[in-house]
């Protein structure tokens, strides 16, 4: 078995055993609820081995939603530890356990909360916005989520096999070298990103394809709605940035597991090589969660301001504008590494450059509601939340931008403080935003208002709350990832950070109350066209038929679905045989079996990687040898579905 | 100066008080850093306040229940503001880029401050910084001590893993990393006690790995080197050998004497 042992379990550390008893009791009463309803046949064949686009959104975001509870969990640690933790105090976390939360939260919050949220999305809402019946690749796209869902397992196993890594997010070496981190820790987090980050390729590839070749006729370049241009940019960052995190790893995993040197500091090593390879993946990164968002905000202010977005040329080349130029910044991460006065300054003024693309968006987002009607719905509510919020962020971003006033700032609370400030109103409530915004056309019912705009206000107020105090500690000269410190002037702002994060649980409770009062027994059906939608996705039942449109439509307007509305919408004629795509289980089998090969990498159980990694490949030549992956819907099916008008 | 500060209340708030270091710089470098961070900020309030202002009114202005302006759906574009919305921004960057340009060449942490500086290699070790007075042949473990109004000129290096170093008062901090040296130029114009730290995470004994750093007058600090190298203690091999283990919360130590050349071989991976 490799490594592993049974002292591999932290039976003697009561914080990890009682997570991993309530993690395990969950997951048998989820199992026994499914039995007792019959419901497993109907998860494996309707839901695990669909390649229906919609359901593979659905379950991403489900999946994004349990590790954002995961990791809000580790960040409600990390607020106690350093609520507690000063002078001779060390707090209540075991030594050591701060290193780890910290290195999973952010893990955890970026590769398995906001990436699979926004995946989830787009897989929801692009190809109903251009028109098409599915994605270019429907058996690509459940791979991509298994492989996901398979990484996201391999980071919770750690939680209770062995260690997760204790060297950040980041994982600078050489501190992530075998040396200084002999533990498993590392390699769980090195296989956890390959695989996660092959998933990300995937569906990189995946969307841009489905955009470029699948859109309705009519529907040109210039007429997409923004979030399929978000979408078409952020991929395009996914497809370039990704194979550098890859490579990234791979080096270090040589380095971990065959004694090789690329990122040691002797022998010819380079450590400072790693730290530009992981940024050069990790500012596009940043951009990759939160270019969907900002598509997100433009379709919701549109919508519900009643009125044309405002500017559209000007955001598609803003977005392209941030595309091109989060490639060339990626120095601003580590200005203290002591490069050369120019390239310090032209790095920090190509960072600068970013924010003027997004000042443009954010006038966009105005004056779209200028001499609209504005309806506060709770999507609407998230938007106006990151309207009044991102400023903020974005001046504290110019503010580390340049050098001289990173040299004092750079690893303090500051930087702590100005991430999340892009990162939780910038992306989180973005997403949000088109969870309530899209909630209706994916499951068929109304997402419940009330308990919607409580957790709104939970969220806002506990976000400033829990961070302008994390500002403020910069300046008092705290650095970040701090298991415990001596300054008492520190720890009355982490007191107050922590009851801001007690706000944002209350947050996140009701919105876990909202989407059980909406999919309860007093659940409400949703109309087709609930929010008076202008684009594509409005014009499809709700939920949206397996294949989409009975008949493609025809684009003739930017805001395609309000023109056909204001043109007066007929019902076809005669319908025709659609072909869809086959449910598959391989792509679950090829998640299961790349958790398995990832695991036995991290415990060197090498037989079981073998296997796995052959099991793979048999998997991926048996699924190419395949020839019917395609049923034929009969046109009269089809009929009776579009006449009953509600479908599943 | 103090003029420019009182005008953010923040500031005001927290400069009273010796906790907040960056806003109460006891050096140069340090003062000019907070200076072009409080010149952007004013700079980049001239876009925020007005977008800030937006987004409250104008939702409030339109809203569909009671609105205040008239409805024009179809209205998407307008030449004269979309060539502000660039154009304000870009000016504002402009202004930024220019004086972050000549800050980041004025204030580069390699480049020295004239005078004649007391010299000082300084080594980052799990979980503690070796300070080396090579002029002085004398050495000490988490405690710096250095004379105000004298420049002093930083080697840094790690023996371990990559590592920050910065004493907020000070200002400006670099990175000390293994194989290698940085510079780093600081001074102080204040006599006092100020906390330096590592701020980049290194493992287990991070967050204990803070040093004293005492600024005092010439005769303090000559007297202060005198007693040091009367002490007795000398960092040999078998001492260094022996500080370089990994350890939490060593106590601070002063050496009298150190084997000339030492930061050199710790460079070169010794
Ligand atoms: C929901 C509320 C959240 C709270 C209360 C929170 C809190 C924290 C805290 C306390 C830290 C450690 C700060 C330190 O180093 O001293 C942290 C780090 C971090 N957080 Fe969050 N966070 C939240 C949400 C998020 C989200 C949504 C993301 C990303 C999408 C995120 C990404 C990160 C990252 C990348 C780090 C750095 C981890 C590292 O140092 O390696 N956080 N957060
Ligand atoms: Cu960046």
């Amino acid at each position: 078995m490799g490594k592993l042992t049974f002292s591999a379990i932290p039976i003697d550390n009561p914080i990890i055993m009682s997570a991993v008893v309530c993690a395990i009791l969950i997951a048998i009463w989820i199992g026994h609820e499914i039995t007792k309803r019959k419901r497993w046949s109907w998860l494996w064949n309707e839901w695990l081995t669909s390649l229906d686009h919609k359901k593979i959104g659905i379950m991403y975001v489900v999946l994004a939603i349990v590790m954002l509870v995961r990791g809000f969990f580790d960040a409600i640690l990390m607020r106690l530890q350093q609520a507690m933790a000063e002078g001779s105090s060390h707090g209540f976390l075991p030594p050591g356990h701060f290193d780890q939360i910290f290195s999973a939260h952010g893990t955890i919050m970026i590769l398995f909360a906001a990436m699979p949220f926004l995946v989830g999305l787009m897989n929801i809402a692009i190809p109903l916005q251009i028109g098409a019946r599915d994605v270019a690749f429907p058996f690509l796209n459940s791979v991509s989520l298994w492989l996901t869902a398979s990484a996201a397992m391999l980071v919770m196993v750690s939680l209770g096999v062995g260690d997760f890594s204790k060297a950040g997010w980041s994982g600078y070496a050489p501190l992530s070298e075998l040396g200084f981190s002999p533990d498993v820790g590392v390699d769980y987090w090195t296989w956890a990103l390959q695989i996660a980050g092959i998933g990300s390729l995937l569906s990189g590839i995946n969307f841009l394809v489905t955009i470029l070749r699948m859109r309705a006729p009519g529907m040109t370049l210039m007429r997409m709605p923004i979030f399929v241009w978000a979408t078409f940019f952020t991929n395009m960052l996914m497809l370039a940035a990704f194979p550098v995190l890859t490579a990234a790893l791979a080096m270090l995993s040589l380095d971990r597991y065959l004694g090789m040197h690329f990122f040691t500091a002797d022998h010819g090593g380079n450590p400072m090589l790693y730290v530009n390879l992981f940024w050069i993946w990790g500012h596009p990164e940043v951009y990759i969660v939160i270019l969907p968002a900002f598509g997100i905000f433009s379709e919701v202010v549109a919508t519900f301001s009643s009125k044309r977005i405002f500017g559209y040329e000007s955001l598609v080349y803003a977005t392209g504008a941030i595309t091109v130029l989060s490639f060339a910044v990626w120095l601003h991460h580590f200005f203290t590494m002591g490069a050369g006065a120019d390239v310090n300054a032209a790095f920090g003024i190509a960072t600068m450059l970013i924010a003027i693309p997004t000042g443009v968006k954010i006038f966009n987002w105005l004056f779209t509601m200028y001499r609209g009607r504005v309806r506060f719905a709770s999507p609407m509510y998230w938007t106006l939340g990151f309207l009044t919020t991102f400023a903020i962020g974005g001046m504290t971003g110019v503010l580390l931008s340049l050098p001289p006033a990173d040299f004092v700032l750079h690893n303090s609370l500051f930087l702590v403080a100005h991430f999340h400030n892009m990162l939780i109103p910038g992306a989180l409530f973005g997403y949000f935003a088109g969870f309530s915004y899209w909630f209706p056309k994916a499951t068929g019912f109304m997402l419940d208002e009330k308990w919607g705009k409580r957790a709104f206000w939970c969220w806002i107020c506990g976000f400033y709350l829990a961070f302008m105090p994390l500002y403020v500690l910069g300046f008092l000269g705290m650095p970040r990832r701090m298991e415990h410190y001596a300054n008492p002037a520190w720890q009355p702002w982490l007191i107050l950070a922590a009851f801001g994060t007690l706000l944002i649980f209350f947050g996140i409770l009701f919105q876990g109350i909202q989407i059980a009062t909406s999919l309860g027994p007093k659940r409400r059906a949703a109309d087709p066209d609930p929010w008076d939608g202008r684009t594509l996705e409005w014009a499809t039942s709700s939920p949206p038929p397996s294949y989409n449109f009975a008949v493609l439509p025809e684009v003739k307007d930017r805001d395609a679905f309000l023109e056909m509305k204001r043109a007066g919408i007929h019902s076809p004629t005669r319908y025709e045989d659609i072909e869809i795509p086959k449910g598959s289980a391989k792509g679950a089998f090829i998640g299961a079996s790349s958790f398995a090969c990832g695991f036995g990498l991290v415990w060197h159980i090498w037989w079981l990687a073998a296997m796995a990694a052959l099991l793979i490949l048999l998997i991926v030549i048996s699924r190419s040898m395949e020839e019917e992956t395609m049923t034929i819907l009969p046109s009269g099916e089809v009929k009776r579905i579009e006449e009953a008008g509600h479908v599943l | 100066m103090n003029r420019l500060l009182k005008t953010f209340p923040i500031a005001v708030l927290l400069s009273g008080c010796e906790s907040a270091p960056l806003l109460d710089p006891a050096g140069p470098i340090g003062k000019s850093e907070l200076h072009l961070i409080l010149i952007s900020f004013a700079l980049m309030l001239i876009v925020v306040i007005p977008v800030t202002f937006m987004a409250f009114w104008f939702p409030r202005k339109f809203s569909a229940s009671d609105p205040k302006g008239k409805y024009e759906p179809e209205w998407s574009r307008s030449s004269s503001i979309e060539f502000v919305v660039w154009l304000v921004p870009a000016i504002i960057v402009a202004a930024l880029a220019t004086i972050s340009w000549r800050a980041t060449h004025r204030l580069d942490p390699f480049r020295p401050i004239p005078g004649n500086p007391v010299r000082i290699e300084a080594v980052s070790l799990d979980w503690k910084w070796l300070f080396i007075y090579p002029d002085l042949g004398i050495a000490t473990i988490d405690r710096l001590v250095i004379p105000v109004n004298v420049p002093v000129s930083f080697r840094l290096t790690s023996a371990s893993v990559m590592t920050s170093f910065f004493i907020p008062s000070l200002g400006s901090q670099v990175y000390a990393m293994g194989g290698m040296q940085t510079r780093l130029h600081l001074l102080a114009q204040r006599e006092g006690e100020f906390t330096g730290q590592n701020q980049q995470y290194s493992g287990r004994g991070y967050a204990d790995m803070h040093f004293r750093v005492e600024a005092v007058s010439a005769d303090r600090y000559a007297k202060w080197a005198e007693q040091v190298s009367r002490s007795g203690v000398k960092l040999d091999d078998a001492r260094y050998a022996e500080i370089e283990k990994p350890g939490i919360s060593y106590p601070v130590r002063e050496f009298s004497g150190v084997e000339p050349g030492l930061f050199g071989k710790i460079v070169k991976g010794k």
